[in-house]
């Protein structure tokens, strides 16, 4: 949390300036689905505005209307106190407005400056336009200290660069009003640190910037202003000055939730799952989890931390029995187990494994099956679902919808389409499914990702539930937050090795934040770090 | 020694007219693909163009007419599949195929009754079709060692469209390389979702890309019925389509390679109808269906990943649709 430090004391903006964007009476249906309704905003120029909700609130529609992408059903639009027509991302362009998506929106196989001069290359030919931005580059990397080297091809680039390669693209284009869309959900802390740097720069350069985020821990961090969306509408805009996490929480989630999850101190037993000297290849026959060891024991949560893509989700699969391991020993309660056979995933079921996926949509849940077909994914072999020939559907039904009641899914309808349900409610569907068969190891890969405030607190509870009853977790996220709350040991995985190890008491966000970005880890030192929460 | 160069001379002149239609197709083929378009129509467009190129000099003794006709005949094709592929999403290969079928069947039963002679046109008369040229000199130096031989034999005495398809090597680069709408072109080829953003329309793109490519299938097409042939006759693009779209793989979409694969190919072609039933020295009769199967032989081995790796455009095939 070093960046909560700045930004705070920014003046509120004045109140004669008009807003620099303000949205009035914005309205969009999605057939049945009201995705804003009746939407209010106004982002006084020159500060950095936070636009908070959980999935679904309305957030994303809303810049979509703002960016073009989506026509309002009715709402009016002003930039700087004019009322414009935004019919497109080129009209939103040439109001001044950038985004920065989440997902970038950049040409992998180009250079910096392509992507930079792409769509407004003011010429036929490229060359001059390339020589041109070239200069401007130069001037606004002075300017916003945003260094890039124009010529590196885009791909094969960091995250947290290529994000900035989208900024360059934005101020490029002229914008005065930036908005960021879940910029940090790829970075790692240090990287955050550097954008929030970044962002403060623009800001006093008399950039307005808005930023779209479900992290309450950015919006106290950076914000000037905060509006809280939810069901499609502004419950609130307040000055960050004047408001609280929780409180900001309660307005997204209309109650109070709790941030923290409570649980007390494991009580480690026996190791349920060892893994000592694995190595696994994944389908490219690229080396992706190297020489990896480590223990589970019953009755304590171990996180493993990593930004994403350095060998979580190879190694998930590997003891979930669906990679071949290219060498060493995966050990469940002392036997070891064939995986990455046709059979492997089965056999390790068989051997009182549970897994959750870390990606529901594609490994974890057919979407356009109903809900209790995917409740039974890999046990419709099970006794009590098949008769002698035929599965035994009312048996199916009846079951997955006791297992629905159980963990909270809603609608608890087993005969609606996977798909049909929101992601928390997907994930308590997979969730209840492993969980259900009284695992003794559980493998859960990203249990909140894209999941609300209210099915994340259900969740952990549950997972922390398990854990007391004896049981071995292994939890893999890239959320860092959720590493620190829920874990009781923590493994730092980076490049497809185990870079280091710290227990909750002793871990903080920044050593953790090193050993991500590949830092191995050094002997413990002085406590010089300050506390790490506001 | 002067015997073997004039074999070898022979073999290149060969060459070239094989290659032209074959470079024209994997052209269209690379501005398709990297648009975003799998294109597997290239033999449809070309078999169309042929019928129309072949229909319209008949009647009206014209070949540049003839030409008009054939690249009229298969932008319309290229557009009934960008309708289909950009417009409404559909599958490219699956609208690509249907069109094959489609050529392949109307334009037999088209000249069956228009022309009456079975599923082909009559011969078109010289007037109506693109003669050989022959440069300044090319008979004076016919008798000139080697330098003379190359000029007159290789160089010279092609029509116009060999010399078109050449030159539009180096344009059809340096548009794709250079200019804005080449820029634009390989972004949406790679990732839309950034054209769209940066406030470029994607199916404006694709729908050029296709009229691009349909033009060139024209030519290539044209080129066939009444310059390389005399008549139109069923079925006579026989899989060049396909082979262009290999030679396209096989040049991992870039100009230059792709040039080099037309002309590997073609050698192989001109080879194999050399080689019929000589006996080698050594090595005996190969069979032509050796030397017939080496373009597809080679292009096997470059997607298993044998000979170096080609990664398509990463966009290629897949509808754009907006999220939500």
């Amino acid at each position: 949390m070093a960046a909560s430090d700045r930004g705070r004391e920014a003046s509120p903006p004045s109140g004669a300036a008009p807003p620099a964007l303000e949205v009035i009476g914005i309205e969009k249906w999605f057939g049945t689905v009201h995705a804003n309704s009746n939407v209010n905003v106004r982002v006084a120029p020159g500060t950095i505005h936070g636009i908070i909700g959980e999935n679904g609130a309305g957030k994303s529609t809303l810049m979509s209307v703002v960016y073009g992408y989506y026509q309002a059903d009715s709402g009016e639009i002003r930039v700087g106190g004019e009322p414009v027509q935004i019919k497109g991302p080129e009209h939103a362009i040439a109001a001044g407005i950038g985004m920065v998506h989440q997902h970038f929106m950049l040409v992998d196989t180009f250079t910096v400056l392509e992507n930079i001069v792409l769509g407004v290359e003011g010429g036929r030919m490229l060359a001059p336009s390339l020589a041109a931005a070239r200069s401007e580059l130069q001037r606004l990397e002075r300017d916003y200290n945003l260094e890039v080297n124009p010529d590196a091809i885009v791909g094969e680039l960091p995250v947290g660069v290529q994000q900035r390669v989208e900024i360059l693209k934005a101020l490029y284009r002229g914008a005065d009003i930036l908005i960021l869309d879940e910029p940090t959900g790829v970075l790692t802390p240090q990287e955050v640190d550097h954008l929030f740097r970044i962002l403060a720069a623009l800001r006093e350069q008399g950039k307005t910037i808005i930023l779209i985020t479900h992290k309450l821990r950015e919006i106290m961090a950076l914000t000037d202003e905060v509006t809280v969306m939810r069901g499609g509408e502004v419950v609130a805009q307040v000055m960050t000055a004047e408001t609280t996490r929780e409180d900001l929480a309660a307005k997204m989630v209309g109650r109070s939730v709790l941030l923290r999850v409570e649980k007390g101190a494991a009580h480690p037993g026996a190791a349920f799952l060892e893994v000592a000297d694995l190595c696994v290849n994944d389908h490219t026959g690229l080396a992706r989890v190297k020489n990896v060891s480590f223990e589970v024991h019953a009755g304590e949560i171990l996180g493993i931390a990593g930004v994403a893509g350095n060998g979580q989700s190879e190694l998930m699969a590997a003891l979930a029995g669906i990679l071949p391991k290219k060498s060493g020993h995966i050990l469940i309660k002392g036997e070891e187990i064939a995986g990455g056979t046709a059979r492997g995933a089965r056999n390790v079921r068989a051997a009182g494994v549970g897994h959750v996926p870390e990606d529901r949509q594609h490994m974890g849940l057919v979407t356009s099956f109903e809900a209790c077909e995917s409740g039974i994914l890999g046990y419709h072999r099970d006794e009590k679902y098949n008769g002698r020939v035929l599965m035994d559907h009312t048996a199916i039904v009846a079951d997955v919808g006791r297992q629905m009641e159980e963990y909270d899914v809603r609608p608890p309808l087993p005969r609606l389409r996977t798909g049909a349900f929101s992601g928390g409610n997907q994930q308590k569907i997979v969730l209840g499914r492993e969980m259900d068969r009284d695992p003794d190891v559980l493998l859960v890969g990203q249990p909140t990702r894209g999941v609300d405030i209210g099915a994340i607190e259900f969740i952990h509870r549950r997972l922390v539930a398990m854990r007391d009853a004896g049981k071995a977790l292994l939890l893999v996220s890239v959320e860092l937050d959720e590493i620190l709350s829920l874990s009781d040991r923590i493994l730092v995985m980076f490049d497809g090795e185990i870079v280091g190890e710290v227990t909750q008491s002793e871990a903080t966000e920044q050593a953790l934040g090193l050993m991500m970005a590949g830092e191995r880890q050094t002997p413990p030192q002085a406590p010089t770090s300050q506390e790490n929460t506001p | 020694m002067g015997e073997n160069i004039t074999f070898f001379v022979l073999m290149l002149d060969a060459m070239l007219r094989v290659s032209t239609p074959l470079i024209l197709a994997s052209f269209a083929g690379m501005f398709a693909e990297r648009s975003g378009i799998v294109d597997i129509g290239l033999e449809g467009k070309m078999l169309g163009a042929a019928f129309a190129a072949a229909s319209v000099a008949l009647v009206t003794d014209s070949a540049w007419l003839g030409l008009l006709a054939g690249i009229s005949v298969s932008v319309g094709l290229a557009m009934i599949h960008a309708f289909a592929c950009v417009t409404h999403n559909g599958n490219q290969v699956v609208s690509g195929m249907a069109l094959n079928i489609l050529v392949a069947g109307l334009g037999p039963v088209l000249a069956l009754a228009w022309f009456n002679q079975g599923s082909q046109t009559p011969m078109i008369a010289d007037i109506a079709r693109f003669k050989p040229i022959h440069l300044p000199f090319a008979d004076k130096l016919r008798d000139v060692p080697v330098v003379g031989e190359v000029y007159s034999e290789l160089i010279s005495g092609h029509n116009i469209i060999v010399y078109l398809a050449l030159g539009m090597v180096p344009l059809a680069a340096w548009f794709i390389y250079r200019t804005r709408f080449g820029l634009r072109l390989r972004a949406v080829g790679e990732n839309p979702e950034a054209v769209d953003t940066a406030g470029i329309s994607v199916t404006g793109m694709r729908y050029r890309a296709m009229i691009v490519c349909g033009i060139l299938c024209g030519v290539a097409g044209t080129y066939l019925a009444i310059a390389m042939n005399t008549l139109f006759i069923r079925d006579m693009t026989a899989g060049m389509g396909y082979l262009a779209l290999a030679a396209l793989i096989f040049g991992k979409w870039k100009p230059l390679p792709t040039l080099l694969a037309c002309f590997l190919f073609a050698f192989a072609q001109a080879l194999e109808a050399r080689l019929q039933g000589v006996d080698i020295p050594g090595i005996g009769i190969i069979p032509v269906q050796a030397i017939q199967a080496l373009p597809y032989i080679l292009t096997v081995l470059l997607l298993a990943g044998f000979v170096g790796k080609a990664i398509p455009p990463k966009a290629s095939g897949v509808p754009y649709v907006k999220e939500k």
